[in-house]
């Protein structure tokens, strides 16, 4: 059965492709005796990483690719909104490494504590070591809880972030359907830069949506570290429409960084959020706080005085260390952002510049696209897009000028309604491309 | 890579690794596999969308790829989101790309139908719509695939070139006005039942 799944996604992929790598691994037998031995350890099971493991087992199955993630079931990040508004469960945002292990790779369920990049060799908890010829590194993002009194990683089990989907996904969602009519949620949005950029927004606006059916005198204020935010004029628009913004009856407020001052103290007994000019008791606090590369960045000396890993754009090599890839969410790929879409558009590029650098060529010119739904109420949704292409003299990834951008304005009901279909089958096709 | 539009299709693959073991550092086009991969995001692995709105793009013919994109580029074709997709290729690129899931199966996904709606759908079907889309709506030579594509999908398009979003031409206009001018509502949600039961 494995094989004969290998087998098809395989042949599948060359239809796709077409590419060098892959068809170097199809018609030329000495690359493929070349490739043998060739091994790539992937720390990280997100969906840069788990992209980046599906499509090096398909364009060249001769490298031996080995994924090590801490958790046997993800939760996605994308549409984590839905759960926390009552739309969607739980399960319909997990996924096994199954499909993974399916396609051929080794999926190893430990912690990566190390990484020796002389010796090229990962290190886990589990005290085993992996040795690659080149390393993929997709943390994903880690919380600089020390900005903030009072909150920490043990605080955030009751006062969730839920910016890393899981438990706290759900925590967040019961304490929103537990909280009585006429309570507050307190949002606390990030500064830049960080996961998901519109994704606080949405959530404010996904948790307003479930309050006007259920808890109609309750409304969400968001204490932004910021003075404007991805898709504002969309959101903005779509508040009016929905939730009374900027009315007396507003079920969700704003609050930007200039009328705050600095978010300084979280008071858990006390459910108080501590700002320079505001003090805001909840029912319902959800913190987000300022981001970083994920911890085994730091600890493999990936990350620059940023919190967050430098990278030659071509083939996303750390710029402090060779060998070793940074993708996703930890990566400072300027000017794609940090969303799911970025994450795996980036894993299949890599894995193509990867297999090509392991047989001795050039990885040739990449190609990536990034789309983001935004859900604002159950019949309206927007999106941004952008083609990206990469400008090597300034090191920089920009979007195709002229192309990519927001949903207008003016679109009509029926095409944010559409926006809400396009968002799911986004959702339920990329999760079947990047995990199986 | 340019090369690549002189080749047969059935070609492609092995005559691409002869150029690219030459020379890809220098090339300033991005190879149609890596093109192509990121559109999985929304219409699926290998161009076959499991729903439940965006449609599946592999074996689409050249020329309805080619005019999709350039319509949408050009803004003739309103889209949500391609419109903006669109205009980020070259002409050259999107040929590439045209060309390469012309050479892939039109893929279908399950998807819930009804069957009475299906059967009912059928004859009307084979009444006013077989001429130009035969084959059950399976053959799409210049048009798109409409049996099995997506349903919700199918529902947007009828819509828009009823609402003169899209336009049509004038025999497609004369066949599609009669069609609702006899069976209205119920007889577009029963041929979008009948390509939707297809396997």
């Amino acid at each position: 059965m494995t094989k004969v799944n290998q087998n098809v996604s395989r042949r599948s992929f060359m239809q796709l492709s077409g590419g060098a790598a892959a068809a170097s691994a199809l018609i030329g037998l000495p690359t493929i005796a070349r490739g043998a031995g060739k091994d790539v350890v992937i720390v990280g099971g997100g969906p840069a990483g788990a992209t980046a493991a599906r499509y090096l087992r398909m364009i060249d199955p001769s490298v031996k690719v080995t994924l090590i993630e801490a958790n046997a079931t993800y939760h996605t990040c994308f549409m984590s909104n839905e759960v926390i508004g009552d739309l969607r469960t739980m399960e319909s945002i997990s996924t096994t490494y199954d499909g993974l292990k399916s396609a051929g790779v080794n999926v190893v369920q430990d912690m990566v504590t190390s990484i020796d990049t002389k010796a090229k060799k990962v290190m886990t908890k589990g005290g085993n070591t992996y040795s690659y010829e080149r390393c993929i590194v997709a943390p994903g993002i880690d919380f600089k809880y020390e900005l903030t009194d009072g909150y920490d990683a043990k605080t955030a089990e009751t006062i969730t972030h839920a910016w890393k989907a899981g438990p706290q996904t759900a925590t967040l969602a019961k304490q929103v359907k537990a909280m009585d009519d006429g309570g507050v949620v307190c949002i606390v949005a990030p500064p830049n830069p960080f996961r998901c950029p519109p994704g606080p927004y949405e959530r404010a606006s996904l948790i307003a949506n479930y309050m006007k059916k259920h808890k109609p005198k309750s409304k969400v204020i968001i204490f932004d570290s910021k003075d404007k935010f991805s898709k504002q004029g969309l959101f903005t628009q779509a508040w009016k429409k929905f939730y009374g913004f900027g009315t007396d009856n507003a079920m969700i407020e704003w609050m930007p960084a200039a009328k705050l001052g600095k978010i300084n103290a979280i008071h858990a007994k006390d459910m108080v959020v501590e700002t320079d000019f505001e003090q805001l008791k909840a029912a319902v606090i959800n913190f987000i706080p300022a981001q970083k590369a994920g911890k085994i960045a730091f600890a493999a000396g990936l990350t620059d005085k940023s919190g967050w890993c430098p990278v030659k754009k071509l083939t996303f090599e750390s710029s402090m260390v060779p060998n070793v890839h940074v993708l996703g969410d930890a990566s400072i790929a300027t000017k794609m952002p940090k969303s799911g879409y970025s994450a795996n558009s980036q894993g299949k590029w890599v894995a193509q510049a990867v297999v090509a650098l392991l047989n001795g060529k050039q990885p040739g010119v990449p190609s990536f696209v990034n789309t983001c739904y935004s859900r604002a109420a159950d019949d309206w949704a927007f999106s941004v897009a952008a083609v990206y292409k990469l400008n090597m003299e300034k090191n920089l990834i920009g979007g195709v000028k002229g192309a990519g951008g927001l949903s207008p304005m003016d679109a009509s009901a029926e095409d944010r309604k559409r926006e809400v279909a396009y968002g799911h089958s986004w959702y339920n096709n990329i999760k079947k491309d990047i995990w199986g | 890579m340019l090369r690549i539009k002189s080749i047969p299709a059935a070609l492609a693959v092995g005559v691409l690794a002869i150029f690219t073991s030459i020379n890809t550092a220098s090339a300033e086009m991005a190879s149609v596999q890596t093109l192509a991969s990121p559109c999985a995001g929304c219409h699926g692995v290998n161009g076959v969308s499991v729903g439940p709105a965006t449609p599946s793009i592999a074996g689409l013919t050249e020329a309805y790829f080619l005019d999709s994109m350039a319509t949408y580029k050009s803004g003739k074709r309103k889209g949500t989101i391609m419109s903006r997709i669109a205009k980020g290729y070259t002409d050259e690129e999107t040929k590439a790309m045209a060309k390469l899931f012309a050479s892939m199966k039109f893929g279908r996904t399950t998807q819930m139908s009804d069957a009475g709606l299906a059967a009912k759908g059928k004859e009307l079907h084979a009444e006013f719509c077989d001429s130009c889309h035969e084959q059950d709506g399976r053959k799409a030579d210049g048009i798109g695939v409409l049996g099995g594509q997506i349903a919700a999908y199918l529902d947007y398009t009828i819509a828009d070139f009823y609402s003169g979003v899209r336009t049509m031409e004038k025999r497609k206009a004369q066949k599609m006005n009669a069609f609702k001018a006899e069976h209205g509502a119920d007889g577009i949600k029963a041929v979008v039942q009948f390509y939707a039961s297809q396997k």
